[in-house]
């Protein structure tokens, strides 16, 4: 079947990134999407640990590893940073100064709960600042492939996983599809032009709704 | 007024078995690792301290700082938000054997729990974790029509903490992103120590520049040229030398 690769994925959601937008991205997968900022745009990236503004990673060998993100990896500087402690940081999350959080997803359901953080009870818990993510942003995203590697639903009625938050989606890019959470609905608004809607429909655990046109989901090579 | 310590060794000497012991950094940026091996050095000549509460955003990474205390089983308790890592092991055997207990908190609500802490604050209202396996028994309140449940704040007998300059009354600055959970431990402990990469005279520090203002800081000890967990790891450093 054809679909997007993690970076296209990536690619799309950083279209929707405006000038001047403040943005957390999530470990792994959705770092990617500061790869892709269009022409013109200036987003500022905040990272959990302290810092509004940082760039790409340093070449290797020129790390400081007082210079981090929230994934441990060292970063650089960009003109206009600011370091700020934790309490600081997750004000800046909680009290919706962040326009849009980017997250990746085990399952998000159609009443916009989200499951990211634990597979259930085996192993080591672990959270992170996921949990704050999600009721702080203005914007809460997820990018994340359609189906699991199992080929089962991500998007689902009901999560069953633990959850990271409740209703607290609004928007989800997919392998397949660009899908917006609406009075707990799935509305469907991109669709890659290779997949039909009954394709798409089985491989996605709720109703899709349409409201209006949709349009296809056009991705460069990237 | 001077709260210079002469030495590590002193600068961690009244830690006592069974206490709740702070400990700065995010991983490894920002982690005192000095004075945790100075703890971990007295406990390997008196046996003491252990049975220790820690409370660091993470669980220590490789055989050095915060995991070589949790290897050498000084830790019976941990609260944090990630207990992850390249090279979780340490930790991941003994929770996995029922040796040590973990109080997972989400890294926003322990900052604020901290803070909170700090502040005598002893509870305040967050959305996070609402609706969760994290909130089961916590008190639920509306306020504006959304759900919020209830944290307390988070004390501790003793915050380790890592700045960058420090004066002789205890104000302090921090390198880059290595502020993280630092100042707001040094609030939240009876006593806090700071490993600084330099001490210096008041009056040396800009006011305008403090971070940690020298009333939440009781002790300070020089760490000229302090190493960092990572470069420790990438060197699959073990401490102190071999264990077991």
């Amino acid at each position: 079947m054809n679909k997007l690769n993690p970076t296209q994925i990536a690619w799309r959601a950083a279209q929707d990134i405006a000038d001047g937008a403040y943005v957390n991205l999530g470990i792994g997968l959705p770092e990617l999407v500061a790869r892709f900022q269009p022409p013109g745009r200036q987003a500022i990236f905040h990272t959990e640990n302290g810092i509004l503004g940082f760039g790409e990673a340093p070449a290797a060998g020129q790390e400081d590893w007082d210079l981090i993100n929230a994934g441990k990896k060292a970063v650089t500087l960009n003109p206009g940073t600011a370091f700020f402690h934790h309490a600081d940081s997750f004000a800046m999350v909680r009290g919706g100064h962040l326009d849009v959080a980017i997250l990746g997803a085990y399952e998000v359901a159609e009443n916009g709960d989200l499951a990211n953080w634990s597979t259930g009870p085996k192993g080591v818990p672990a959270v992170g600042g996921a949990m704050d993510l999600v009721h702080g942003a203005k914007r809460v995203a997820v990018i994340t492939d359609h189906i699991t590697k199992d080929g089962n639903a991500k998007l689902v009625k009901r999560c069953t996983l633990p959850l990271t938050g409740v209703q607290c989606v609004t928007r989800i890019y997919t392998s397949l599809a660009l899908i917006d959470i609406e009075d707990a609905h799935f509305v469907l608004r991109e669709k890659l032009s290779s997949i039909s809607l009954d394709e798409l429909q089985a491989l996605t655990g709720a109703e899709l709704h349409v409201v209006g046109a949709v349009a296809d989901l056009i991705v460069p090579d990237v | 007024m001077d709260k210079t310590i002469a030495s590590l060794r002193e600068a961690v000497s009244g830690i006592e078995d069974g206490m709740t012991v702070m400990i700065g950094g995010f991983g490894g940026s920002g982690a005192p690792i000095e004075l945790i091996h100075a703890l971990i050095d007295r406990f390997v000549q008196t046996g003491h301290p252990t049975n220790l509460t820690v409370v660091n955003n993470n669980a220590g990474n490789g055989h050095v700082g915060l995991a070589g205390l949790i290897e050498q089983g000084m830790v019976s308790k941990l609260i944090c938000s990630f207990p992850r890592s390249a090279d979780p092991r340490v930790f991941t055997d003994l929770y996995l054997a029922g040796k040590i207990e973990l109080e997972l908190v989400p890294q926003g609500t322990l900052a604020e729990r901290i803070r909170a802490g700090g502040a005598g604050i002893p509870a305040f209202y967050t959305p996070t974790g609402y609706g969760t396996d994290l909130a089961k028994g916590k008190p639920v309140e509306e306020f504006e029509g959304r759900p919020y449940i209830r944290e307390r704040w988070l004390k501790a007998d003793f915050a380790l903490v890592k700045a960058h300059l420090g004066d002789t009354f205890g104000n302090l600055t921090f390198n880059k992103a290595a502020r993280n959970f630092n100042p707001l431990m040094c609030m939240a402990a009876q006593t806090t120590i700071a490993q600084v990469s330099c001490i210096v005279r008041p009056g040396d520090i800009d006011p305008e520049t403090v971070v940690s203002p020298g009333i939440f800081v009781q002790g300070l000890v020089e760490v000229a040229e302090p190493v960092q967990e990572e470069t420790l790891n990438r060197a699959n450093a073990v401490y102190p030398g071999v264990v077991q």
